[in-house]
């Protein structure tokens, strides 16, 4: 059993996508720029385009950190639950296969001005 | 050897205190910091109350160190007499 | 006239026998298993009860005496302090913010501690530990009463602590400390005693006390240091207490070997993420440094950890998994989550500040292997903006640790230069982990956690004030402008600065 107990206990997921009343959770994080000292929520629904979310949640978020207005977006790479992932643009986020509570990190080479310093 | 530690307030009665387990426990060693004292020893410590006795002039129950006791290191062992603090290795 | 002391007519083991020992009795009309429910579904064998030994032997008329004692010292001064506005003593109003921090995750946990030993003190079948128990409950609200009281002063004076109740429930720092206890006590009680009495009581409570305590005697705070020591000639009795039921559980029957040890591993995981809150403290929030996380960590925990793991190797306990990790985890942590507290203290209900030139010398000396390097620049960067008038704020709130609930924002063993991400799907439902510990944690006990309150996903759900950042200020108590925020141009600031100096001017 999937917990220690006295008898057969089943738990109740306190997040699931029923709760978010149409929306859903995206994590975002861009590697290695930890100015933004965490992933963070994008609120969003399944139905709403990706590029939707990369300008309308994610990169205002991202202004504060000096390589933002260097971002060529055309040259991200994204990784979806940690494995590399080539998202389409012009597709929803479920047409992206991102579910409920998935992750995507997006990263920058060659650009990171607050890196660690030798 | 491990070491065991004592931390007692720093006050009135804990001198006297200090100055007991000092005597009975020449390998220890005192570290006093704002407020506090902590008390060092290899291996063993023991307090023992008529030291204590010897040193406050008045009758003291080694349950009276619970007063201004902070933190201890190492397994206890109390008696009317003694209380130590021991590692097994 | 002198008067001699009569001699004690029954010796300490035998005064502590009859008071407690003696009050047990065996069932007749009742089974023992219906009465002690919880006692052997975690698979811990206990054969014989008696084989408990009782490290302090202290009697409940005993008990009363020197906690009486402890209680009348402890409001003299409370009401000294009072009296002589000992709130202008501190070294800086901005060390308030350590004391909110307390208050808000701290004194509610002593709380919690209590109910979890009382509930324990009725399910454990021995004697013994019953009555331990029990003392240790009534102690723990103890605690919770004398820290209220204590930080009761600086309430008149300063914000951020009147709602501490509320917000231990409803905002997100403090979660961390509120779902530490709740696993607890949705725990079977030998679980409960190894996650308080000995993992946290005992392998890990110097850390949080002796800092605390410490920080607060270098600071002027003698409202604190006087419950930190009141609190600890408890925590004697605690950690005693602790060591012993570990001992007794192992010395039992060697089957319980494996369960000890995988509750060694995930509550040393958790309170080491617990204890981040007091690293960011020591190294953050302490105008008058006591000394580094980094130090604390190397005599209280390591010096003192290799103490006590090499005496308990005997049962075939090894020191838990990611102790190995603190070595460098021990250098980042605090930085990593006051960079966190300061970007969100929209939403904290003490202040942040950016490190002054001085404050950053004191950490590149104290942390010279990974301050300058990994750090300095997010700082340095951050007071650009606020020079620029553009103060940094991060409007994207964090996810989450599913497990400790703290914002997952450590980074990979190894590589300080990227977060640590773990995940795992269940039941079809994704979750997420601050570190392997956590995931393990999450893994041996998916149905339990998978219910956790997250304080993020549960404002997206509306559940958190049912609007935006507003209406979740509040839900949570916290006044916009004034318990939040920079503690520079902060009321408390203003207030500190101009009572101090009528203290010493007649105008």
């Amino acid at each position: 059993m999937a917990v220690t107990a006295n008898y057969e206990y089943v738990g109740v997921p306190a997040d699931t996508l029923a709760n978010f009343h149409g929306n859903q959770i995206v994590y975002a994080c861009w590697d290695q720029h930890l100015l933004l000292a965490a992933p963070f929520i994008c609120f969003v629904t399944p139905e709403s385009l990706f590029k939707d979310m990369v300008t309308g949640s994610i990169m205002p978020l991202l202004e504060s950190d000096p390589d933002f207005a260097a971002i060529d977006w055309s040259k991200v790479e994204w990784l979806k639950s940690n494995q590399p992932f080539t998202p389409d643009f012009e597709a929803s986020i479920a047409g992206n296969g991102i579910g409920h509570k998935d992750q995507v990190r997006f990263r920058t080479p060659n650009l990171n001005t607050l890196r660690a310093i030798d | 050897m491990s070491t065991v530690f004592i931390i007692l307030q720093a006050n009135e009665e804990t001198r006297s205190i200090v100055d007991a387990i000092m005597i009975d426990n020449p390998n220890a060693v005192v570290k006093r910091e704002p407020a506090m004292i902590k008390i060092d020893a290899p291996g063993e410590m023991v307090i023992k109350r008529e030291t204590i006795e010897a040193e406050m002039g008045r009758d003291f129950d080694l349950q009276e160190l619970q007063i201004n006791l902070i933190t201890l290191s190492g397994h206890v062992d109390e008696t009317e007499d003694t209380f130590s603090l021991s590692w097994n290795n | 006239m002198d008067m001699k002391a009569t001699k004690k007519k029954i010796g300490m083991k035998e005064k502590y026998r009859l008071l407690t020992r003696d009050l047990g009795w065996e069932t007749t009309y009742q089974t023992k298993e219906d009465i002690y429910p919880y006692a052997t579904y975690e698979g811990i064998k206990i054969h014989d009860w008696d084989k408990w030994e009782d490290p302090f032997r202290l009697t409940m008329d005993s008990y009363w005496k020197y906690q009486a004692e402890k209680e009348r010292k402890f409001y003299a001064i409370i009401d000294a302090h009072a009296q002589n506005n000992g709130h202008l003593n501190i070294t800086d109003a901005s060390y308030l913010s350590a004391l909110k921090i307390f208050l808000q995750a701290i004194s509610p946990a002593e709380y919690a501690s209590h109910k979890g030993f009382a509930r324990v003190g009725r399910e454990f079948p021995g004697v013994g530990p019953q009555v331990a128990c029990q003392m240790q409950s009534i102690d723990e609200i103890r605690h919770a009463q004398t820290q209220i009281h204590a930080m009761s002063n600086y309430n008149k004076y300063y914000n951020g602590f009147h709602a501490f109740a509320d917000q231990r429930d409803r905002i997100w720092y403090t979660s961390v400390a509120r779902s530490f206890f709740d696993d607890a006590m949705s725990a079977g009680p030998f679980e409960f005693i190894i996650a308080i009495g000995f993992s946290f009581e005992y392998v890990l409570t110097n850390l949080l006390f002796v800092p605390f305590m410490s920080g607060a005697a270098y600071n002027g705070d003698m409202a604190t240091v006087t419950f930190g020591f009141s609190a600890q000639s408890d925590e004697a009795r605690h950690m005693t207490l602790g060591l012993e039921c570990i001992k007794f559980m192992l010395e039992q029957d060697p089957d319980n070997l494996p369960i000890v040890q995988k509750w060694l591993d995930k509550w040393f995981g958790r309170g080491m993420r617990l204890l981040t809150l007091v690293g960011t403290m020591m190294d953050y929030m302490l105008p008058k440094r006591v000394m580094s996380w980094s130090e604390a960590w190397e005599i209280y925990g390591e010096e003192n950890g290799k103490a006590l793991f090499n005496d308990l190797a005997r049962y075939g306990i090894r020191p838990p998994k990611g102790w190995d990790l603190t070595g460098e985890s021990k250098e980042h942590v605090s930085h990593q989550l006051m960079l966190g507290l300061y970007q969100w203290r929209f939403g904290t209900s003490f202040h942040g500040w950016i490190p002054s030139n001085d404050d950053m010398d004191w950490l590149s000396s104290k942390y010279p292997n990974t301050f300058d390097k990994y750090y300095r620049p997010r700082w340095d960067h951050i007071k650009k903006l606020e020079a620029e008038g553009k103060p940094f704020k991060n409007y994207g709130l964090p996810k989450l640790c599913q497990t400790c609930q703290l914002p997952a924002l450590f980074t990979e063993p190894g590589d300080p230069t990227s977060l640590c991400q773990r995940e795992v799907t269940y039941k079809k439902e994704k979750y997420h982990f601050c570190s392997d510990s956590c995931q393990d944690t999450f893994n041996q006990e998916p149905e339990k956690y998978i219910q956790a309150w997250l304080p993020m996903t549960q404002l997206f759900q509306g559940n958190s004030g049912g609007g935006g950042l507003d209406a979740w200020m509040d839900w949570v108590s916290l006044q916009d402008g004034v318990d939040n925020g920079d503690y520079h141009g902060s009321e408390d600031q203003k207030n500190f600065d101009a009572w101090k100096s009528m203290t010493t001017s007649n105008k």
